[in-house]
């Protein structure tokens, strides 16, 4: 066999290992699932039960599956005026000068703290400014995690709307300039239209950005096993109760938690794929 | 149709363009707020207690903590034993997902359009999403409870490793897709073995590109907490045994956190993750930047 042949090889069967990698982990989750949903069966998704007593175990994930969609979703309704802003301000006002620069490094900056730093910010800054202007009275709950997440996500839903918007024709611009438009209709008439689904698409991957964060929505959601009432109620969601409950997991507990995982898994799974599909489709 | 009077309205429009541009503005500084805030935050609070001793003391117990507090002094010790296990796991995180990941991308550099790379690379971008909890799971099921019998820092190098497969795989992929393919072609005419074209000319010439990719991948897991609560768990003493539960800085916050006697050394641990987030961060872009 000629060396080429070995390289290809090689190539071949290091890639290989992602491929086993993704589908080890798909069967170890559903492998660790199967007790919790043998127990309790398509119940665990509609329950909202969160009973750890021994003897008389019930798990549902419901409240888990509310609290994060809620938190995410209303975090991405609060990011989305500063990450529009934001974009338009790097991709069309001030495209390709030294501000623009400045700001986009700091956009870009908020994608690199800690989501941990986050959750002590959010619990010692944020909240007590919260119940200081009376917003909140305790503090903790859907909204302090949702508006710590929506500072989160910005940087994703900013970078390819930036990009999407910075690539829209100069030709279709100039047209409706030409016609007499000024700055504000050509970006609503021509920029937004043209864009329209790439600024979509880059929502869509934050929100499935948000459904995933752990420690700061573990710091600041209060941590109750109950489906949220209002945007000021307490919660808890799929990545934090994880997180909190699995020091002292095993048994049809862990089974029920990596059930969650799963779930889990299997939503941000079609939240991607649902905005990697815009995506390809538009290029 | 707008009628003639409205198009006509030319002072109202450029109010309107305006007012629009100030919301912009003033919604762009609001953003990115929050970093100045932060940075801010950590620094005031933060920085009396990073000195020498912090880097290189283990951590105090909390009776110890506790009686620094009660008579207004600094807290005694310091976090040598997370700042060991952050370097030992992100390096360990490091060996794994670096080969992995550049060999990856050169299969998918070279066998544009074929499906079993399409679907490589589909894989790769779904791992890129899958929530770094999700990942901790998966380290426990594997590595705590069939490897190393118990929390290690192999299983938490293990999450983090997973975790920068993907970024990196799809920045050399990336990188490699910038090299002009005269450069591969040259060296095939030359009779240079298939091997040697890949890893003595593709691999160098995108070397920096290679770089930046990997940087900013430590630089994403560095601050990674969820899923080395899973996994490397934790520990108070120094631990280079990467079969034992281990240390990381982001753990130890998260262990003051919920200590109240400890609860002054958040910002000084804060300080330095984000030093050391903002260092690698910043040399990326630096590397990519002389790049250009």
């Amino acid at each position: 066999m000629n060396s080429d042949k070995i390289t290809k090889i090689v190539l071949f069967s290091v890639s290989f290992i992602i491929l086993i990698i993704a589908g080890g982990m798909v069967f170890s989750l559903v492998g660790g699932a199967i007790p919790s949903f043998k127990t309790f069966g398509l119940g665990f998704i509609t329950s909202s039960q969160w009973d750890p007593t021994e003897g008389k175990e019930n798990y549902g994930a419901l409240p888990f599956i509310a609290g994060t969609l809620i938190t995410s979703f209303a975090a991405l309704i609060i990011s989305f005026p500063l990450s529009f802003a934001t974009s338009l301000f790097l991709g069309e006002y001030f495209r390709n000068t030294r501000v623009a620069k400045v700001l986009g490094t700091m956009v870009d900056l908020l994608a690199g703290i800690p989501s941990i730093v986050y959750g002590l910010w959010g619990f010692y800054v944020l909240r007590p400014f919260l119940i200081d202007i009376g917003f909140e009275n305790q503090g903790f709950g859907v909204f302090t995690s949702s508006l710590v997440l929506a500072i989160m996500i910005i940087p994703y839903a900013t970078s390819l709307s930036n990009e999407i918007i910075s690539m829209v024709p100069n030709d279709l611009k100039e047209a409706a300039y030409s016609l007499g438009s000024t700055r504000y209709e050509v970006i609503r008439h021509v920029t937004i239209p043209a864009a329209r689904s790439g600024i979509f698409a880059g929502y869509i991957l934050a929100f499935g950005r948000a459904l995933g964060e752990t420690m700061a929505v573990t710091m600041l959601i209060g941590n109750a096993n109950r489906i949220p009432d209002s945007l000021f109620s307490t919660g808890n969601t799929m990545a934090s109760v994880i997180a909190n409950q699995f020091g002292e997991a095993d048994g049809l507990k862990l089974s029920a938690l990596i059930s969650i995982g799963l779930l889990l898994f299997l939503i941000t799974g079609i939240v991607n794929g649902i905005g990697k599909l815009i995506i390809k489709k538009m290029s | 149709m707008k009628s003639i009077t409205e198009i006509d309205n030319i002072g109202s429009r450029t109010k309107k363009d305006r007012i629009f541009l100030g919301l912009v503005v003033l919604l762009s500084v609001v953003t990115v707020s929050p970093i100045v805030l932060i940075i801010f935050k950590l620094i005031t609070k933060g920085y009396k207690q990073l000195n020498f001793g912090f880097l290189v003391e283990k951590m105090p117990d909390t009776m110890q903590a506790m009686t620094a507090v009660a008579n207004n002094e600094l807290i005694p010790g310091g976090i040598a034993n997370a700042i060991l296990g952050t370097l030992l796991m992100v390096a360990l995180a490091s060996v794994i997902a670096i080969p992995v990941g550049i060999i990856s991308g050169v299969y998918l550099y070279e066998n544009q359009g074929k499906w079993m790379a399409n679907l490589t690379r589909s894989v790769s971008d779904i791992l890129q999403g899958v929530p770094s909890i999700v990942l901790g799971l998966i380290s426990y099921l594997w590595v705590v409870k069939h490897i190393t019998n118990g929390f290690s820092a192999l299983a938490g190098s293990f999450a983090l490793g997973i975790m920068m497969l993907p970024m990196i795989v799809r920045s050399t992929e990336e990188t490699l897709k910038m090299i002009p393919q005269t450069l591969k072609e040259a060296g095939l005419a030359l009779g240079i073995p298939y091997w040697r074209v890949l890893f003595g000319i593709l691999i160098p010439t995108g070397f920096s590109g290679l770089m930046t990719g990997i940087l900013l991948a430590v630089s994403r897991v560095i601050g990674e907490t969820a899923p080395l609560m899973l996994t490397a768990l934790g520990s108070s003493v120094i631990n280079t045994n990467i079969s034992k539960p281990t240390s990381a800085i982001p753990l130890v916050i998260w262990e003051f956190y919920n200590d109240p006697n400890m609860v002054d050394l958040i910002w000084s641990s804060s300080l330095l993750l984000m030093i050391m987030v903002l260092a690698f961060n910043l040399t990326a872009k630096q590397v990519a930047a002389s790049r250009k």
